[in-house]
């Protein structure tokens, strides 16, 4: 029995008395009492509006007045061969399949890691008991201003588990593959990954999510990554859905003394999609890359709520955001920065440029700082600008032609931000993601 | 090799150049020299096709072709170069790999083999060592964090590498200091042949004593107010150009 969620008639809550009676709903104490509370906070907060600060630019009222079903296993066919073509060539890894929000173990498919490296599904963690499970799950992604988060712990069904444990290095990448397939009528689905590293440990993690169909669908996502002391763990985006998706995803990560992340997104696909990211730099010296790359057409909105948190001394953040605008598409950039009061010696930089493709295209970006101590260093720069035609011309007058000088810029400002991936192969399938959107766009304008 | 013939260019209605007239032939290095605002850029600029100009009247002819009728790669492709006076800078994009695109291009053009990435290498480092320049300059992006100094260089070595028939250079001798200037001069004077034409703008006599002309030419509002040998131009370092532009008046009056 399909379970239907709507704002109106008190349908979530409804929606929520049905799921609690179905399988994916666990039978474990603490995830009900967890999920209770996600939904008694969603019930409280309902979704965000403009008139909330965070929110100021986007409007999700598509997504608030939509009636959207949770996705289930059965609906859709996903075949291997729908698999391959979503799989990152030349890229040696651990791919957990996901059909609607619902892990596939015949679609998945393993290399051989690190023994007690634990890589599987949420599903089976909670199955299984896993203790370090109810140790983390729910514990940083907060839910107290985050309805989206709220939502999502109420109803997560599945989603990647990696636990890398102290003094190890995760030698291939996992791949979280995530496919919607739709149906007829619009689908919700809450993915929810959890990754932990203990100290001195090194691994890669790349989030991918994709639409078979063209239905429409929203992914509401919630990533909580926990990083071990002296920990480097590097976590990959990538969003390419299909034009009627709304994703919604949060990346909260939760940095020890001298850890490093490295957090990279490439958003592509969507009609509406926010990307929430959130490290908080807990410990003593950590260092954050928050580096990230959004392309917008046709009528997408794309928003990037950054929220760099310093909570401690002598820790380092970059944000670097990039953003193409073509048509009558929307962007947001917002970062927002946060040093807290005994964070000195805190050294946060931030930019983000954006270059608009059409007259019709609109970005708004909001640098933000709260500082609370008095020994930082925080830079913010934002540009927003057309085309350099002096830099086209330059090229021109050395033989390069018109419309080579123009791919030449437009990719060396796409590079800006991939160059900064250091996993080969996922760096070239994002070139070549974004080599393909550069052609689409010719095509589209040659057609007139 | 160059031929300008009656050139009248105006910029947002305002004509700029007023009648320009000159001819350059193969092997001559010429200098244009003149006071601020009398049109020098301008002839730079609508001589490599900034489309931001409008001709109005006249004609440029470049090795017997319809120089204004060609796109700006085109006229690169044949061999024309612009040392730009603000060389720009193009975050994201190697110089060297400008250098071999715009070179191979102009190959391509020619119906020649584009360059092996080794041979490449091999022609940009003997370049750079004329140039004195390090080869870090090569990897970082075109111009962008170069110092004045630098950017002028980086201009010489592009033409060094592309090897035009007839470079123009635009007030590359501004804001140089003795060192520089003399490198710069040397990254020309090493390029001068009897095949090769060279149209030297400069705001100073300074520069025309590392690169000697065959012909000094000044431009005052818009036109070639006079023309002489290397020895004009230290009349005019003496002098300054005010008498010049005394005669152009006397000559329009009478």
């Amino acid at each position: 029995m399909p379970i239907t969620l709507s704002t109106k008639d008190n349908g979530y809550l409804q929606g929520y008395g049905k799921f609690k009676d179905s399988d994916g709903f666990g039978k474990s104490a603490w995830l009900t009492s967890l999920r209770d509370k996600g939904l008694e906070r969603f019930a409280e907060l309902g979704f965000p509006t403009q008139q909330n600060e965070d929110w100021r630019f986007t409007n999700i009222t598509p997504i608030a007045r939509t009636d959207f079903t949770l996705a289930e296993k059965s609906n859709g066919t996903v075949d291997s061969g729908t698999v391959q073509n979503y799989s990152i060539p030349g890229l040696d890894c651990t791919r957990l399949v996901f059909i609607n929000g619902i892990y596939s173990q015949e679609l998945s498919s393993f290399t051989t890691h690190p023994e007690n490296v634990k890589v599987l599904s949420l599903s089976e963690a909670i199955g299984n008991n896993e203790e370090i499970i109810e140790e983390h799950l729910g514990r940083y992604a907060g839910i107290e201003n985050e309805a989206f988060t709220a939502l999502n712990t109420a109803f997560m069904t599945d989603g990647g588990v990696i636990v890398i444990p102290g003094n190890t290095a995760l030698d291939t990448p996992v791949h979280l593959l995530y496919i919607s397939t739709g149906s007829d009528s619009p689908t919700l689905t809450n993915p929810r990954n959890l990754i932990i590293a203990g100290d001195n440990c090194q691994g890669a993690v790349i989030e991918h999510y994709i639409s078979a169909g063209d239905s429409v669908h929203l992914s509401n996502a919630v990533t909580e990554l926990v990083v071990g002391e002296n920990s480097t763990i590097s976590h990959y985006m990538i969003e390419n859905e299909g034009r009627k998706s709304f994703n919604i995803s949060t990346l909260r990560v939760q940095q020890s003394r001298h850890s490093n992340i490295r957090s990279h997104s490439v958003l592509l696909g969507g009609a509406l999609v926010r990307n929430n990211v959130h490290p908080v730099l807990a410990g003593e010296g950590c260092d954050s890359l928050i580096n990230g790359l959004f392309m917008s057409t046709a009528r997408q909105h794309m928003d990037n709520f950054m929220r760099v948190e310093h909570a401690s001394p002598h820790c380092d953040s970059t944000q670097f955001y990039n953003g193409v605008l073509d048509g009558r598409s929307r962007g947001v950039f917002h970062g927002r920065i946060i040093v807290h009061k005994d964070a000195q010696k805190t050294d946060a930089k931030q930019t983000n440029r954006n270059l608009l493709l059409s007259d019709t295209a609109q970005i708004d970006t909001k640098p933000q700082l709260e500082i609370y101590a008095d020994d930082v260093k925080c830079t913010h720069g934002a540009t927003i600008g057309q085309m350099d035609e002096n830099a086209v011309f330059y090229l021109r007058s050395r033989g390069i032609g018109a419309e080579a000088a123009r791919d030449i810029i437009l990719n060396a400002f796409t590079n800006e931000t991939l160059q900064s991936m250091t996993i080969e192969p996922v760096r070239e399938y994002c070139h070549a993601l974004v080599t393909d959107w550069f052609l689409k766009r010719k095509e589209a304008l040659s057609q007139g | 090799m160059l031929e300008i013939k009656n050139l009248h260019v105006s910029v947002d209605d305002q004509e700029i150049l007023k009648g320009l007239s000159l001819t350059i032939n193969k092997g001559e290095v010429h200098s244009i020299m003149g006071p601020n605002g009398s049109g020098k850029s301008t002839l730079a600029q609508v001589l490599a096709g900034r489309d931001a100009y409008e001709v109005t009247e006249g004609e440029v002819l470049f090795q017997g072709k319809d120089l204004l009728d060609l796109a700006p790669e085109e006229r690169a492709c044949e061999g024309l170069f612009l040392a730009f006076q603000y060389p720009v800078e193009i975050p994201g994009v190697a110089n060297n790999y400008l250098l071999r695109e715009a070179l191979n291009s102009i190959r391509k053009y020619r119906g020649e083999e584009p360059l092996k990435h080794i041979e490449f290498t091999k022609l940009a480092n003997e370049k750079m060592n004329i140039l004195n320049m390090g080869d870090n300059l090569l990897k970082r992006a075109v111009n962008e964090g170069f110092s004045g100094g630098e950017k002028k260089r980086n201009e010489i070595f592009q033409m060094q590498i592309l090897e035009p028939k007839m470079a123009i250079l635009d007030e590359t001798d501004s804001g140089l200091d003795i060192d520089a200037l003399k490198i710069v001069a040397e990254g020309v004077n090493s390029l001068r042949s009897p095949d090769r034409s060279f149209l030297v703008i400069t705001h100073y006599q300074r520069l025309l004593n590392y690169i000697v002309p065959d012909y000094v030419h000044v431009l005052v509002e818009g036109k070639i107010a006079k023309s002489g040998g290397k020895d004009l131009a230290l009349e005019l370092e003496d002098k300054g150009y005010g008498w010049v532009e005394e005669e152009a008046r006397e000559a329009v009056n009478n």
